[in-house]
C-alpha cells in the first residue's frame, strides 16, 4: 500500500503545526518519521489517521484520497499503535481482540487471535485483564490489535518508548519478521534512533511542523557529516533553522 | 450501519458490566435507593393529601419513571465517559466505524444498563409500598419510550459535550438532568409554574408524559394525543442531538482534540 502526502497544512489558530509537508512512502516500506517534541509528528499522523482535518493538503492511500466518504474504506485497511493510547483496563486481553477484530471485519476472529497471542507470546495472559499487565505486556498487546486486520498500512508511535531492552528488541524482531511475511507498509515515529536505522528505508526529518530533511539513513547522515542518526539527529535539532 | 459492528461495541460494555460485580450493584443500589425513598414520602403525602387520597403512589410512580429518564441518560453519558477513562478513544476513533454506528451502539447498551437498575427497584416497590408502576396498563411502554428517547437525547448533547470541551465536561453530564427537573413537572402539575415557565416547560416532552401519567392514574383517562404529542417532542429533540453530536464531532476533528481527549 502506498502513502503520499501532499502539501499538507494543518493550522490552529494562529499556531501552524504542519506547515506544507509532502512525502511518499512506496509499498511495504518502512518511513521513520523524526523530529523533536513539538514538531508536528502527532499531528501529521493524526491527520493520516483521519482523526485531525488537515487544513489544506491531501493525503492519498493507493491514489485514494483519505476524504470522509472513503474514510471507512481505508480505515479498515490501516492499524495504529502507541503507549500514549490504551486498550479497555477493566477487560481481558482476550475481550479486547475480539472487540477490535470484530469492528474491523477481522473474519475467523478465534483463530486470528490465537495465531497473534501465540506470535507475540500472549498466550499466559490471555484471560488476565489488561490493566494488570506491565508496560512491556501491554505494548504486546497493542501491537496485537493494530495487527488484528492484518492492515496494510500501519502507523506506530514509538512502539518501543519506555520498555526494557529485552522486550524493545523483542518488538523490533517481531516487526521485522511480520514485514518480511505480510505486506506491509509502516510509518515510525520514535526517538529511538537505534530502532529507526534498524527498520527504517527513509527519514523524514520534521522541525517546527516543516520537513528538513529526508533520505535514507546512510545518505543524511554523510550528508551532515555525522557518524550515525543520532548525531545527525541532535545536529538538525539543535540547528538555528537554517535547513528551511 | 453494519451490526456486526454496533454489536462488537455494545459487546465492550456487557463485557465490563459482566465482570464486575460492585458494577452491578452500584447499577441497582442507586434506584432502589430512590424508591425507598420516594416510597416513604409518597406514603405520608397518600396519607395526608386530599389531592392524592384515592390514588396510592403517584409520586413513587413519577419518581420511578423519572428514575428512569436518569437513569438512561446516565448511562449513555458513563460509557461515553468509559472511553475517555480508558484512554481508549484514539483506538475506536481510528477503527473503521462509523459515527452513526457509535450513537447506535450507545443508545441500545445504554437500555441495558437501566433495565439493570430499574427493574429490581420496580419489583420492590410493588410489596414495600403496594405502588406497581404496571398499573398505568398499556400506555406505560409508550411513557417509558418516550423517556428513553429524551433521556438518550440529553445522553447525546451531553457527549457532544464532551468530545467538544473534552473530559472537563464531565460534570455537565451529572447535572444535566437536575437542570430540567424543575420545568418536568414531574412531581407537581404544570399549573404550579408561572406562566411564562409554562410555556418553556410545554417545549419538554417531561411536562406531557408525567401529566399523562396522573391522569392515568387518578383520573383513569388515557390521553393519546398527549402520548403523540411527548413522543414527537422527544423525536425532534432526538434529531437535533444527533445533529449537535455531529457537529461537535467535526469540529473535535477541527481542532484536533480526538487524538488526546483520555489525557
Amino acid at each position: 500500500m502506498k502513502l503520499k502526502i501532499k502539501n499538507l497544512v494543518k493550522k490552529f489558530e494562529s499556531t501552524t503545526a504542519v506547515d506544507n509537508i509532502s512525502f511518499e512512502i512506496e509499498k511495504n516500506k518502512t518511513l521513520g518519521l523524526l523530529g523533536p517534541n513539538g514538531c508536528g509528528k502527532t499531528t501529521s499522523i493524526g491527520m493520516m489517521l483521519g482523526l485531525i482535518t488537515p487544513t489544506s493538503g491531501k493525503i492519498f492511500i493507493n491514489e485514494i484520497s483519505l476524504e470522509p466518504k472513503n474514510r471507512i474504506e481505508l480505515l479498515s485497511l490501516m492499524n495504529f499503535a502507541s503507549p500514549y493510547i490504551e486498550l479497555p483496563k477493566k477487560l481481558t486481553v482476550k475481550q479486547n481482540l475480539e472487540i477490535y477484530a470484530r469492528l474491523y471485519g477481522v473474519e475467523k476472529i478465534s483463530e486470528r487471535i490465537t495465531e497473534m497471542t501465540e506470535d507475540l507470546n500472549l498466550k499466559t495472559f490471555l484471560n488476565k485483564k489488561t490493566g494488570e499487565l506491565s508496560s512491556g505486556q501491554k505494548n504486546r498487546v497493542s501491537l496485537a490489535k493494530s495487527l488484528i486486520n492484518k492492515p496494510k498500512l500501519l502507523f506506530l508511535d514509538e512502539p518501543t518508548a519506555s520498555l526494557d531492552p529485552d522486550v524493545g528488541d523483542f518488538i523490533r524482531e517481531y516487526l521485522e519478521k511480520y514485514k518480511k511475511n505480510n505486506e506491509l507498509t509502516m510509518l515510525l515515529a520514535s526517538h529511538n534512533m537505534t530502532e529507526v536505522e534498524r527498520l527504517c528505508d527513509s527519514i523524514v526529518m520534521m522541525k517546527q511542523g516543516q520537513i528538513v530533511d529526508q533520505g535514507t539513513c546512510a545518505e543524511l547522515t554523510s550528508k551532515h557529516g555525522r557518524k550515525n542518526l543520532e548525531d545527525t539527529f541532535l545536529k538538525i535539532a539543535r540547528s538555528k533553522n537554517e535547513f528551511k | 450501519m453494519n451490526l456486526n459492528k454496533i454489536f462488537a461495541l455494545s459487546l465492550r460494555h456487557i463485557y465490563l458490566i459482566k465482570g464486575s460485580f460492585p458494577r452491578i450493584l452500584d447499577l441497582i443500589y442507586w434506584p432502589t435507593i430512590q424508591i425507598f425513598l420516594w416510597g416513604f414520602i409518597s406514603k405520608f403525602f397518600t396519607l395526608n393529601s386530599s389531592f392524592y387520597e384515592n390514588t396510592v403512589g403517584i409520586i413513587l410512580s413519577a419518581a420511578i419513571l423519572y428514575d428512569f429518564l436518569f437513569r438512561s441518560s446516565i448511562s449513555y453519558n458513563m460509557m461515553f465517559l468509559e472511553e475517555i477513562w480508558s484512554r481508549n478513544f484514539t483506538n475506536l476513533f481510528i477503527a473503521p466505524i462509523k459515527v452513526s454506528e457509535i450513537i447506535a451502539a450507545l443508545t441500545f447498551t445504554a437500555i441495558f444498563r437501566t433495565l439493570i437498575g430499574l427493574v429490581p427497584a420496580s419489583i420492590i416497590a410493588i410489596p414495600l409500598f403496594g405502588v406497581s408502576i404496571f398499573k398505568i396498563g398499556f400506555p406505560l411502554i409508550f411513557l417509558l419510550v418516550t423517556l428513553y428517547i429524551f433521556g438518550v437525547t440529553l445522553g447525546l448533547l451531553v457527549t457532544a459535550g464532551l468530545v467538544r470541551f473534552g473530559p472537563s465536561f464531565e460534570n455537565i453530564a451529572w447535572a444535566s438532568l437536575f437542570f430540567l427537573a424543575p420545568l418536568g413537572c414531574i412531581y407537581y402539575p404544570i399549573e404550579i409554574l408561572p406562566e411564562w415557565l409554562q410555556i418553556i416547560a410545554k417545549l419538554l416532552p417531561l411536562v406531557h408524559i408525567f401529566e399523562e401519567m396522573r391522569n392515568i392514574l387518578i383520573y383513569d383517562i388515557v390521553d393519546y394525543y398527549q402520548i403523540l404529542k411527548a413522543i414527537l417532542i422527544s423525536f425532534i429533540y432526538f434529531v437535533m442531538g444527533i445533529i449537535v453530536f455531529y457537529w461537535s464531532y467535526d469540529g473535535a476533528k477541527d481542532r484536533g482534540t480526538l487524538i488526546n481527549i483520555g489525557e
